[in-house]
């Protein structure tokens, strides 16, 4: 599967697999409202490697990207890796 | 200045027979190996040592996840003996926060797994891209004792005096220092090793590892034995909680015993060969230390590897200056050498042996070498009450060091 061809859905699901294996998290933690550092406890080395693991998942250059800053919620995951799957496909 | 008197009230071990001091102490008593073949050894080429004594498999989600990501096996085996330890000792949150309370452990050497792995993604390319934000957090040359302290809450000072084989012996003694002079209360104090084929390969390739026992573990190391032939590399973990007499008096601890003398020196004639004036000198100066007579100790638990050289060096210092009837014996004949944690671990299992007036003989010794001879190699258990004995300890790189315990 090419990444410029995956879904919300395919992207929400490959995330959270992701997320919990890195994290040692149960599934159910994994909802799109959950804050990253209030709701799923990671702090900012955890982030360092969110980034690492994201990079891996879906074979992107996330480190770099200006708006992994402003990432406060799995939501807002979901949506970065879509619009860079965009961009790319542009 | 008047120095504080500083004793053990805690004791925490994961050895190669498993977790607890429990299971330390009932394979010391029992003369049981935990030698066995080390499978990723016999992978190795031309690594001819390829037997050791390995922690068996441990659940390493005990320890949580964000204390686990800054540390390699040895943390967590370390962070599990000193959890034992405390609970030993019966200290809790508010002394670990007091910033009374610190820690003195280290390691022989960086994870060999860390290092594999980290140059294996690094080398093909130059590429740093693979690296977690954890990876120097491992390899710094502190990652053990501060991983701990993180773990632990830990506010007081750290000393991490890695020195090899004599690890562990160096951190009580600078434990013990740092009470004396009134800096720490308590000091959380041992060492831990987590092995992979280049520990092995550090002794075999300069013929100090056991080579001829691959199809009889059990039977080796031996140490002071005709028919030694090197070091049995193993892993292990274990800390010993030291506390000033005072406070520990105070709040109403157990005391299991006192340490009373630490001598640790240097012996520059060579890296590697045992120099046994500087044994010699090093037993002198703990027991000088310790105010003490050599008439006046009662037992003597070895460094002794099973290397040719290196035990009798050992024999002849322990000859000289205690004669032949004290009592001596070596446990890396049971458990192999737990390099870092050998200190640690041999002394607390000669202190869970003293719990029923017992000292364990050496196993594997059934026909003491000539080079030897003259020392009180006892070869059954005995039964003797001990007031005062001596652990030794020495690494490669010239380092010597003893301890000096009087039982309370």
């Amino acid at each position: 599967m090419s990444i410029t061809t995956m879904t919300k859905e395919e992207i929400v699901s490959i995330t959270n697999e992701a997320i919990c294996e890195e994290f040692e998290f149960d599934m159910e933690k994994m909802t799109p409202e959950a804050h990253l550092y209030t709701d799923l406890g990671l702090d900012s080395l955890d982030a360092v490697d969110l980034v690492l693991v994201l990079e891996k998942a879906f074979k992107v250059k996330l480190r770099n990207q200006p708006e992994v800053k402003e990432v406060r919620t799995l939501e807002d995951v979901y949506d970065l890796i879509q619009k860079l799957m965009q961009q790319e496909a542009a | 200045m008047q120095l504080k008197r500083v004793v053990v009230t805690g004791m925490g071990a994961i050895s190669p027979y498993g977790s607890g001091v429990a299971a330390l102490q009932a394979g010391i008593a029992g003369m049981e190996s935990a030698i066995t073949r080390m499978e990723r050894a016999s992978e190795i080429r031309e690594l001819r040592s390829q037997i050791a004594g390995l922690i068996p498999d441990i659940d390493v989600t005990v320890v949580p996840r964000k204390d686990r990501r800054t540390m390699t096996a040895m943390g967590i085996y370390a962070l599990m003996a000193a959890r034992e330890a405390l609970s030993m000792a019966g200290l809790g949150d508010e002394d670990l926060g007091s910033g009374r309370l610190g820690v003195s452990l280290a390691c022989t050497s960086t994870c060999g797994d860390l290092l594999e792995e980290f140059f294996s993604g690094y080398l093909p390319d130059r590429d740093v891209s693979h690296c977690k934000s954890t990876t120097f957090f491992k390899l710094m040359n502190h990652a053990l004792a501060s991983s701990v302290a993180q773990a632990l809450n830990v506010c007081g000072r750290i000393i991490s005096p890695a020195s090899a084989c004599a690890t562990s012996t160096q951190a009580i003694g600078y434990g013990y220092e740092a009470i004396q002079l009134g800096r720490q209360d308590i000091m959380l104090c041992g060492g831990s090793e987590e092995l992979h084929p280049l520990s092995l390969a550090s002794f075999d390739l300069i013929n100090a590892a056991s080579t001829g026992f691959n199809d009889a573990p059990t039977r080796a190391p031996r140490p002071f034995d005709r028919d030694r032939d090197g070091v049995v590399c193993a892993e292990g973990a274990g800390l010993l909680i030291l506390e000033s007499y005072d406070h520990a008096v105070a709040r109403g601890a157990t005391i299991l015993g006192e340490l009373v003398g630490f001598s640790t020196s240097s012996s520059p004639k060579h890296p590697a060969n045992p120099d046994a004036e500087a044994i010699l000198r090093c037993m002198e100066e703990a027991l000088h230390d310790a105010g003490l007579m050599p008439s006046q100790i009662d037992y003597l638990n070895a460094h002794a590897t099973g290397t040719v050289s290196g035990d009798a060096a050992e024999a002849q210092a322990i000859r000289t200056l205690f004669g032949s009837e004290l009592p001596v014996s070596s446990f890396k004949g049971h458990m192999g050498h737990t390099l870092a944690a050998s200190g640690v671990l041999e002394t607390i299992a000669t202190f869970s042996g003293l719990q029923s007036n017992t000292l364990y003989p050496t196993r594997n010794l059934e026909a003491i070498d000539p080079d030897c001879v003259g020392i009180n190699l006892f070869s059954h258990a005995l039964t003797q009450s001990v007031t005062y004995f001596i652990k030794n300890s020495f690494a490669l790189g010239g380092i010597n060091a003893s301890l000096v315990f009087r039982r309370i």
